[in-house]
Order: structure tokens, then sequence, then C-alpha cells
């Protein structure tokens, strides 16, 4: 049985609805070696952890490991107990994640994490690049965390998780597409520079504002603070306080990120990603699209 | 030493050998090493990277120069930042399996040789899918610069 970590008390996560949900470079340096504590490193690129990582963290791959090998699904519940067991995270283990690019995969990481409930997740404000910006130290070992036992909890798929249905059920209610304006607009059948992953029919879902996920990162991949992203999501794309919300992107990743920041650091209740996102919509026979600028 | 069409050029084969022979663990490490190991631009292409040109198709910034010689040698170029080890590992696969042979050694190389290193596993069809676009735009090159 571990002792469970304090919270990061930094000034700027005290705005944020849920501050123990973040924790700065400093917050993790001075822990690194605290029993208890598992740090992931979840990338877009899969080669990048081998190329240096926080000392001790272990790999999470979105690709290979979060994916059903077959079934476009997640791992189960015996299949997620598997993949944690063997990179010694207990459940009682706060785990902590980050990654390249604004925290994309780590955020998407830490949803999929959050589907099997794990009790204490956190992301690094700023992830890889700020770590390093700091000049802070990589390693490249592979880290030898000794196997744990994870008990097998059956995926949630109700609280955070919206299906294709659900979301059909939805329209009229609150959407966030978080692509970029050309996927958005329908001009583009892809996320720029990843042509071939992309659907039949562009546009977006109807009723859906638009604000591309990364505008909730600063220039030094951390979070924005809680009044630019009020600024942002509320003055400026008109979500209410209560609002129950679905965002959405290609295929769930970048629009994890979006779900992060509102339903953690924003306090929305009840934010659901639809990961089917556009791969599934823009693809699905009679799902009603919109083209153009307007929601 | 020239191999047909369809099958690949025998230093390509055995770089395919090596990842195939390797746990899928170790063929990540491997590719790495590909990362590595790819050369840093000459100054004609580092001073003017607008010689070069870019490959929309890799998920990570791209950009790659060819020049054939009037024997026929091929000469390949790559620029990819560090923090992009997979594109830059790709790159590395070909210009360790393609600088330096005739242009129809290149040119026959076969369209879906990406899929003989047993990376499809490891790494997302969609980056796999880069290498064999940086391997079309070679091609492409080559046959434009004999002709």
């Amino acid at each position: 049985m571990t002792v469970a970590l304090p919270y990061d008390s930094a000034p700027k996560f005290q705005d944020y609805a849920r501050p123990e949900m973040l924790v700065t470079t400093e917050w993790l340096a001075e822990h690194l070696e605290d029993p208890g504590l598992v740090v992931a490193e979840s990338d877009e690129d899969v080669l990048l952890y081998e190329t240096g990582h926080i000392p001790g963290a272990v790999k999470l791959d979105w690709h290979t490991e979060l994916n059903d090998p077959v079934t476009r699904d997640y791992v189960d519940g015996a299949g997620f107990a598997r993949l944690m067991s063997e990179k010694g995270i207990t459940r009682d283990a706060t785990l902590v994640l980050y990654g390249d690019r604004n925290n994309w995969w780590a955020a998407y990481a830490l949803w999929v994490c959050a589907l099997f409930g794990h009790p204490d997740l956190r992301l690094l404000d700023g992830g890889r690049t700020k770590w390093i910006a700091e000049g802070r130290p990589l390693d490249t070992g592979a880290p030898q965390r000794p196997r744990a036992d994870y008990p097998v909890i059956e995926r949630d798929d109700t609280r955070f998780r919206a299906f294709r249905e659900q979301v059909l059920a939805h329209l009229g209610q609150p959407l966030i597409d978080v692509r970029s304006p050309g996927e958005y607009t329908g001009e583009l059948l892809h996320m720029p520079d990843y042509p071939q992953e992309g659907a039949l029919r562009g546009g977006h879902i109807p009723g859906a504002k638009s604000v591309p996920w990364s505008r909730a990162a600063a220039d030094d991949a951390t979070f924005r603070t809680r009044n630019e992203l009020a600024a942002i999501y509320q003055a400026e794309a008109g979500l209410r306080p209560d609002d129950d919300v679905v965002v959405y992107c290609r295929i769930g990743e970048r629009s994890s990120h979006t779900w992060f920041v509102l339903h953690h650091l924003l306090g929305y209740p009840r934010v659901r990603n639809y990961d089917g996102s556009w791969t599934e919509w823009g693809n699905s026979v009679r799902a009603p699209i919109r083209r153009g600028e307007n929601p | 030493m020239t191999a047909g069409a369809g099958t690949l050029h025998p230093r390509l084969q055995e770089i395919a050998e090596d990842f195939g022979a390797v746990p899928d663990k170790e063929r990540l490490q491997l590719l790495l090493e590909f990362s590595d190991e790819l050369p840093p631009l000459p100054a004609r292409y580092a001073e003017h990277q607008d010689l070069l040109e870019q490959v929309p198709e890799c998920q990570s910034p791209l950009f790659l120069a060819v020049e054939v010689d009037g024997d026929g040698t091929v000469h390949l170029f790559f620029d990819a930042p560090r923090e992009a080890p997979t594109t830059r590992g790709f790159a590395g696969i070909l210009y360790a399996g393609l600088d330096g042979l005739g242009a129809e050694e290149v040119l026959n190389t076969p369209a879906e040789f990406s899929s003989q290193f047993g990376l499809q596993d490891l790494v997302s069809p969609l980056r796999l899918r880069g290498m064999a676009a940086m391997l079309a735009r070679i091609k492409r090159h080559v046959r434009e610069q004999r002709a």
C-alpha cells in the first residue's frame, strides 16, 4: 500500500475546477523518486520515448497498447489490467502522464485511463516540451519496475464517451469540433499533413462550434489560464456552465485534450468524447453533415 | 548486380532481414539507429532549404533532394528534425538501402517495400505510407533527371 502523493499547489492551477489533475515540471522533478508515483510518456511519434524520456518513466503507446488489435475499440477490462500490470502500475499509483505536441496523446491516454476509473490521474503541464526546454534530465534506459497486480475493472463508457447513436440523439445540444478550420468547413477530408486518414464526406456535425484543440495550449505547451480558457470556450464558443457537451475530432485523440480542458479545467459536469469522430461520421450513411463556416 | 522489378535490391533486402531477425522491441531500437545514422545535409542544401522538396504525406516535416550523376548513380539527401525520430528512421532506411545505387535499381524498388520491415504492428499504417510516399517522390525525381 502506498501513500497518496500531495497535490501540486502551484497558484495557476488553483483557478481550475480540478487543480489536482495537473502537476508542474518543478513538482514532478521534486517527487520523481517518491514511491507510489508512476510517470508515463505517450507520444505521437512512437520512437520519441526511446530517444530519451523523463528518468523512470514508462512508455504507453496508444496505437499498439490502448487499442484493441482487431475491433475498433479500446482494450477491455482484462486487457487494461494486463497492460497496467506489465508496466508496473498499481491501482493506487499516482499516474502522471506527459507527451509531445502539447500533451495531445498524453491527454488521450489519460482519457482512456479515465474510462477505467483509475483513481489518481494527472497530466504534466507543458509535457515533454517544457521538461526539455528547462534542461531537465532525460534517460534512455528502460525502467525496471516490478510487475504489478492491477485488478480487472470493466470500462465505463457512459460517463466520458459518446457513440454515434448518442451523438445523433444529442443534435441540437452543444458540440465542439476541435479539428482544423479546413476540416471543419469540409474543404479538407483529412488533417493537414495527414492525407490518408480521411473520410468520404467533408464538413462537420450540424450545430458543432469550431474550436481547434491547440488553442487551449500556450506557446510553451502549458494549458492557458482559466480566464483565457473561459474567454475561448464560454465568451467565444458560447458554452454555458452547466452544458452537456460532446467533443470530437478525427479519431478522438485531439478531442481528448479538449475533453480534459472542459471537464477538468473549466469544470463542465458532463463532457463526452465521441471517439468515432469524423472517421466514423464522415463515412456513415445518412449521417447529417453541414459544410462551410457556420455551425 | 541488378535486382529484378518487384524484388528488393540486395542492400534493402539485407536491411529488411535485419529487421525480421529481431523481436518487436529491438526492431524499434533498430529504427532508432537508422534515425541516428541519417547523415546531415551537405552545405549546398543546408544553406538552400528551398532546393529540397517536402514530403507532405509524412506526419512530421520531411524534406528530400535527389541527384542522378552522369553515369546514373543516385544520391539521396534528407532533412527531418530530431524530434521526429520515426520519420527520420524511415529516411535512414531509404538512405542506407538506396543511396549510391543505379537509377534502374532505385526505380525497380517495389512501391509496397515498406511492408517488408515488420513494422506494421509497431508503427501506425499512416506513417508507413509516409515511407512509401518518400520512395514515390524519389523515383519521380530519378525519372525526371534521367529524361
